[in-house]
């Protein structure tokens, strides 16, 4: 009885969760231009439309340039961090870490403000480069999480023996850190790549007139007739986020193995 | 002249000074210990010499050229991981031919050489097995001859068999001293095992608190002890408090309490002993005798190990027991004992 109970409960919570998710995809291939049940008939015209859709196109490839550049940049930075402090003994380290992964939990509204009044400070324009800087600040904290995870499950030995074994830093680093470091490396750029990619707050306040994807559906949303077409865009969207993320976790786990076991 | 001479090394990390004032020199060829219990800096030493520390003050050198300024990856100087850090992502062959890429072998040349290191620490054939499918002692191997086959001038094993069973260790003991007659390389060994550095090494230096109290063959280290430190640490050592009366010629007079009046030769005393001094007389367990007549005791303790057994005798007037090995004597527990004073060695009390 109380299994069954708890079976209903954990239904319940998954439905209320995935429900209005899915409601996305559903409308998207309904045959009408209102969302309402009951449905009217299977479509594959709103994908159609969104192939024809130049301004989409243009907003998808603004995305996609901001994510590349954002996924590279806070991977970088994000190694660079995580391996000095994993490797080193540095003062104040948690301090440092403290602050990087502090603007997650600043309001993104705040964050996008304090980046606009400052950029109009400076006399900067609005562009994708200020959305890629205002998207480093939330990206940074989570490709540093996945590489300090990574570094710490490798024997910092390995490191030494290479030199050991007359390798410099350098030739150390490619022949034995970035193997090693691969499976986080992927992993943190994929989720970085997602998180900028889906971020709006930051984008709506910093892109000016060159939209990210995001902004243009938000932009989208005014006219109710190209309701079904950004719905088909939000389900294509959220396939792919999903699918990069599994992937990304899968990427992230890989060869972790305790190198000690095996007698 | 030396092949590795360190001079009065000095290593401190914050206000701890691990490696106080070290000297030591090797020679070419030798299979040399580093013998102490853990934290006595044995392991900063290696470190400093493969170049992974950095002396606060005092020299390194290996066969002849000033190490101080080298990095590790420069210095002539292999080392095996007390973790064997055998590189997960590389198979066996891979892991050991690693050191020889800056050589731009030849193919052919570079596998003729891996597979000759391989036939060395009887890895034959493993070459393509991946590193996560290997036991303890075929890392242990891999590391091994990942480091000997860039030929070093100086390898060094850092508590090499820490992490094997006793009797793998055992087995890798004999199979690690014939390598070294095998390929002549100078050994520098790490270990607490005293045991594991007297029966591998031609020489040991014993470490305590970041100083080196003794460096002798392990013959002499265990019969002739330099003071109470070594003597305690290797092997087992009963210690008297002791007096000297007078040295004369070649026999010193000493008043051993309940001992009495021993003479024994100078050449069995400490060097710096003087008559008036107190000292320690100490004798192995084995040495002590049991005997007709002699020192009365009652034994408390006995553990039979076949041939010899041990024993702890009771003696009035002494709150520790004397140990004792040998044969199990004849009657009750009431004994008495014997101490040959050819046996007997003088050391300063160390304070």
């Amino acid at each position: 009885m109380k299994s069954r109970g708890f079976v209903c409960y954990a239904f319940a919570y998954l439905g209320f969760l995935y429900f209005p998710v899915l409601v996305l995809p559903i409308f998207s291939l309904n045959n009408s231009e209102f969302i309402a049940f009951p449905l009217s008939g299977f479509t594959a015209r709103w994908y159609g439309a969104l192939s024809s859709d130049g301004a989409m196109q243009h907003a998808l490839g603004n995305s996609l340039k901001v994510g590349i550049v954002t996924a590279l940049l806070s991977t970088i930075l994000g190694l660079a961090a995580a391996r000095a402090v994993t490797r080193y003994h540095l003062q104040g380290a948690g301090l440092a870490l403290g602050f990087i992964s502090l603007p997650l939990f600043i309001p993104d509204i705040v964050l996008g403000l304090s980046l606009l009044l400052l950029l109009a400070a400076a006399g900067l324009p609005l562009s994708l480069a200020a959305v890629v800087i205002g998207h480093l600040l939330v990206c940074v904290p989570f490709a540093l999480t996945v590489l300090i995870a990574r570094f710490e499950g490798f024997d910092r030995n390995l490191e030494e023996v290479s030199a050991d074994l007359g390798e410099d830093g350098w030739m150390t680093f490619w022949r034995v850190t970035f193997p090693l470091m691969l499976p986080g490396i992927v992993a943190s750029l994929l989720l970085t790549f997602i998180t900028s990619f889906d971020e709006f707050l930051l984008a709506y306040f910093l892109s000016g007139t060159e939209a990210t994807l995001p902004v243009y559906i938000w932009g989208q949303l005014r006219f109710p007739e190209r309701l079904p077409i950004v719905l088909a865009l939000g389900a294509i969207i959220l396939t792919v986020s999903v699918g990069l993320v599994i992937l990304a976790e899968y990427v992230r786990n890989l060869g972790v193995r305790n190198p000690t076991v095996g007698v | 002249m030396s092949f590795l001479t360190i001079s009065r090394a000095r290593k401190s990390f914050g206000s701890l000074t691990v490696v106080n004032d070290v000297s030591l020199e090797l020679t070419r060829g030798e299979f040399f210990a580093l013998l102490g219990p853990s934290g006595c800096g044995k392991t900063t030493l290696l470190r400093m010499i493969a170049g992974f520390e950095t002396p606060d003050s005092g020299t390194i050198a290996i066969d002849g050229e000033a190490m101080n300024a080298v990095p590790p990856h420069l210095r002539p100087t292999n080392m095996v991981f007390q973790s064997y850090a055998i590189f997960p992502h590389l198979n066996v062959f891979d892991n050991i031919a690693y050191g020889l890429r800056k050589l731009r072998l030849p193919k052919p040349a570079l596998r003729a050489r891996v597979e000759a290191m391989l036939a060395t620490v009887r890895l034959e054939g493993l070459g393509g097995r991946p590193a996560d499918q290997l036991s303890g002692g075929q890392r242990q191997r891999v590391a091994l001859a990942r480091a000997l086959v860039r030929q070093p001038k100086l390898l060094l094993l850092d508590e090499p068999l820490g992490a094997l069973d006793k009797r793998l260790r055992e087995a890798m003991q004999v199979e690690l001293r014939a390598i070294q007659r095998q390929v002549g390389i100078t050994f520098l060994l790490v270990t607490h095992d005293q045991e594991e550095a007297l029966s591998l090494s031609d020489r040991v230096a014993v470490m305590e608190s970041g100083r080196i109290l003794q460096v002798a063959s392990p013959r002499e280290l265990y019969e002739r002890p330099n003071c109470r430190q070594v003597a305690d640490f290797i092997g087992e050592m009963n210690f008297f408090h002791a007096t000297v009366r007078q040295i004369g010629g070649t026999e010193a007079t000493v008043h051993a309490g309940i001992l009495g009046i021993v003479n024994l030769p100078c050449a069995k005393l400490a060097p710096a002993i003087k008559p008036g001094d107190h000292i320690l007389l100490a004798i192995r367990p084995e040495h002590v005798r049991f005997a007709e007549t002699g020192l009365a005791g009652e034994i408390t303790d006995a553990t039979y190990l076949g041939e010899r057994s041990h024993f702890h005798v009771k003696i009035a007037g002494r709150s520790e027991p004397v140990a004792v090995s040998g044969s199990v004597p004849p009657g009750d527990k009431t004994v008495h004992l014997a101490f040959p004073p050819e046996n007997l060695i003088g050391l300063t009390t160390g304070d």
